[in-house]
This record gives C-alpha cells, structure tokens and sequence, in this order.
C-alpha cells in the first residue's frame, strides 16, 4: 500500500506524519530543525524520489531553505544561503514564507517567497536560488506594507502548461502578475473591495491571504482575502465575491481539490478582530460549484468550543484519489481528511503553532 | 596579528566542530574584518552571524575582550593584538 507524508512546519521546528495504511493511522516524527520557525515546506514528488524542502528562520542564526532527499533522515544545508539578496539589492532575507515547485515539465525549476517580498526562482531543484528581478526592482514596491506576519511574498502560481505565466501574492502588496516570465509585473487586484484602504483604493497594497487555481480551469483563481472570499475567471484579470454562503468572509488559507473542477476549502474566521471561528465551532467549508454554494466539513473535527485560527499555509490538500485535505491550528492539531473533507482524524496534537502543512504520496 | 574567535557551540557545527579559532588579520583590522575573514573561511558560520548587509544579526551579542560590542561602538571597533572575540546567542526567544 502506497505511503503518505505530511510535512508540518511550526513555530519550532519541522514535523513530518508518515502513513503506510492508506491514511487510516499516521506516526509522527521530529522534531527536525529544532530551534527554528518553519514557515514554508514543500514535497517536491517531481523525481525519482520526493525531495522535502523546509524554509524559515532562526531568531539567532537567520534564514534557511534546506532539502532532504531521504525523507528527513539528513538534511542538506548549503554552505552558502540558499536565498540571499545580491550586494546591489541592499537587502537582508528574513524569512522563507513559501517554497513552490514549478510543474512536472520543469523539474528543476521551484520557486520561493520571502520576506522582505520578493520572489526566487532554483534552476537545480531547490540548492539554490536567484531574485526575480523584475518583481523585485517594481516601482510598486516601495508601497507595500508589512502585514501581521511581515511584508511576505507567501503565494506563488507558476501556470501549470505556459511557462511565461506566473502569479505571486504577497501580504501587503496584492496578486502581481507576469505574462514574460517574471520579467515584468502588474498589479492584478480588480474587484477586490478593501475595507482597510480609502476608496477607490490605489492598484497596490491589498492584503491577499492566499490565492490558489483550479486545477482543471487553469484561468479561474480561488482567493481568501482579508475580508472577502473571491474567484477570477480571467487569471486573475478581475475578482467576484463567493462567500455569500458562508459563515464568515474572513480567514487566511484557501486550497483546491487535485482534480475536480471548481472544489475549494477554507478555514472561515469571525472578521475582522475575532479571527476564531464563527460561534466557536470548528469547520472547514467546501464549495464544489466554484463558491455558489457552500457545505461544512466537521465530521471528526473537535466539537467542543474552538477558539483557534488556522494560518494561510496549514491548509492543503493531496493529489491521491480520494483526495487528502489537511488542516494545522494554532494550537498544535492537525486534522486529516482522507476522503476529500467528509471525515476528519486527529493526526497530531500538541504540537507549538502549526505554520504550514504539505501532503504527498511518497511511495 | 592574531585574534581569537570563541564561538557558541552551535556556530562550531560550520567550523569542523572548533569553537576556539585563531584568525590572522592586518593590523589594525577591526570586528568587521574578524568576520569578514571568518565567512570567507567558513561560510556556514559567516552567513548565521552578519546577514547578507553585513549587519550582525539582531539575536547575537559579541563581546571583545569580555565587553559587549555594542558598548565598545559597534563592529568598526578596531582591535589589538591577541584580542579575543567571543559570539553567543542573545537571551531572546520564547
């Protein structure tokens, strides 16, 4: 039977959830990467064997991107940053906030998001990486603004089949888009309503929490907004409201199914101080027609009141069949989904703060 | 001259395990060329004590001679003969 990992990174360290059973029971590993904050971690299954990839930082030593190639028994720690600003950039990384890996026609190629927001792209599988200039050196830049979790570049869509393609996001700053792959950018922010800037609000400085594709429509985005849950059927082009069927439109992460057209999840929270849960109650919610509509997902969740936030990186979902969805709290659960969000298990819990979570089959 | 750098023991993982290293310098050279000459001979080491400006980073405390750095003005403090450098992890965290 195949086996399935879940990399969990936390405010201390990396833990990773192997499963050998179908994700019927999952063991738990770690701590890898002790005395660091995990931010962003990736299963890379592009190779002959899945290559793990972990960045953040350490409040004494600084930033690190690092890979295993053998599950987590070793990691590769280059002795040279793998993400550092050239001298001319004048500029310090502070933090990896997202590690992508391009599709599988780019093998080599993964992108990473950092803190100061900038964008990264590694031409030999995620050793090292070189600045995207064109983001970087945009006029726009100067006016983004630090959110809550710093000026981070946390989202990154590489299009699936036209390399030249390719969305970022980043908190503040808004959805920037390239056409010439990473060349040149533009602020792709339509339709977002924002209750945090004067209206009309200028192209720039929009708090996107998280943006993901549909996996079939490749030109409709999925996107959690600080106050708002939108879709765009034009990559991005122009946004529309779908959170009319939910409970709150406030929450950070937002993921879509492997396959199926217009299937999206998210973790609603009560806006815009609150950010707990609407009435206490733990739930995923899940729309398969693209957000007409929307159904909880709490079989198995905690039913007592729940007062904890999900980060906009502690959701995901696997490419198995039925499809995996995971969530992370802040309180050190993760919660796991085997069956596309209809039941949930308890697979680790009391654990520091849950940053992120990745799932793959790995065998 | 020579100088000592007394590491912290997780900065020796980047330098074969030493944690006491005799670095030669020019006269006169300052902290700023200590550390210049540990990063290029142990980059691991360099890269998780100054940042990619050269700033030494915020959660580190060095001391010369048993005196904080940032008391003796900073890393252009220029040095003497046989001073000793020491770099330890500040008391910061949660």
């Amino acid at each position: 039977m195949s086996e399935s990992m879940v990399m969990i990174g936390t405010r201390k360290g990396l833990f990773l959830a192997r499963s050998d059973d179908g994700r019927r029971s999952w063991r738990l590993e770690g701590p890898h990467l002790t005395g660091a904050e995990v931010a962003s971690c990736a299963i890379d299954t592009r190779g002959e064997r899945p290559r793990l990839l972990a960045g953040g930082f350490s409040w004494h030593w600084g930033p690190f991107l690092v890979h295993s190639d053998d599950l987590g028994a070793t990691w590769h720690d280059p002795e040279h940053a793998a993400v550092a600003f050239p001298d001319d950039a004048e500029a310090a990384v502070r933090n990896i906030w997202q590690i992508t890996p391009d599709g599988p026609e780019r093998p080599d190629v993964v992108w990473a998001g950092s803190e100061p927001s900038a964008l990264w792209r590694s031409d030999d599988g995620g050793t090292s990486f070189a600045l995207v200039r064109g983001l970087w050196e945009h006029p726009d830049r100067p006016k983004w603004e630090p959110g809550g979790g710093g000026q981070t570049l946390h989202t990154i869509l590489p299009h699936p089949t036209d390399d030249q393609l390719i969305s970022v996001a980043m908190s503040t700053g808004g959805l920037y888009r390239s056409l010439d792959a990473g060349a040149s950018w533009a602020p792709s922010n339509d339709g977002l309503e924002a209750g945090y800037m004067p209206e009309p609000p200028p192209p720039y400085g929009f708090c996107v929490h998280k943006v993901a594709r549909d996996p079939v429509d490749h030109t409709r985005l999925f996107q959690q907004h600080h106050g708002g849950v939108y879709t765009s059927t034009d990559d991005g082009g122009s946004w529309q409201r779908i959170d009319a069927g939910l409970p709150a439109d406030f929450g950070f992460p937002i993921v879509t199914h492997p396959r199926d057209a217009g299937t999206a999840y998210v973790f609603p929270l009560t806006a815009d101080m609150d950010r707990t849960p609407p009435g206490g109650r733990c739930a995923v919610y899940r729309t398969r027609d693209a957000g007409d509509s929307w159904e909880p997902c709490d079989v198995g969740l905690p039913k007592d009141p729940f007062h904890v936030g999900v980060l906009r990186d502690a959701m995901c979902t696997d490419l198995q069949s039925p499809a995996g969805v995971y969530v992370g709290t802040r309180h050190g659960s993760v919660y796991a989904s085997p069956d596309e969000g209809d039941h949930w298990d308890t697979i680790a819990r009391h654990l520091p703060d849950v940053y992120c979570v990745r799932a793959a089959g790995i065998a | 001259m020579e100088v000592t750098v007394h590491l912290h023991g997780v900065l020796s993982r980047y330098t074969d395990d030493q944690r006491h290293l005799a670095v030669e310098v020019p006269e006169d050279a300052t902290v700023d060329h200590v550390l210049d000459a540990l990063a290029q001979r142990y980059p691991g080491a360099g890269r998780r004590v100054r940042d990619e400006t050269g700033s030494i980073r915020q959660h580190l405390n060095l001391f010369v001679d048993g005196q904080q750095l940032r008391e003796l003005g900073g890393a252009d403090l220029r040095l003497h003969p046989g001073a000793e450098l020491l770099i330890l992890p500040a008391v910061s965290g949660g």
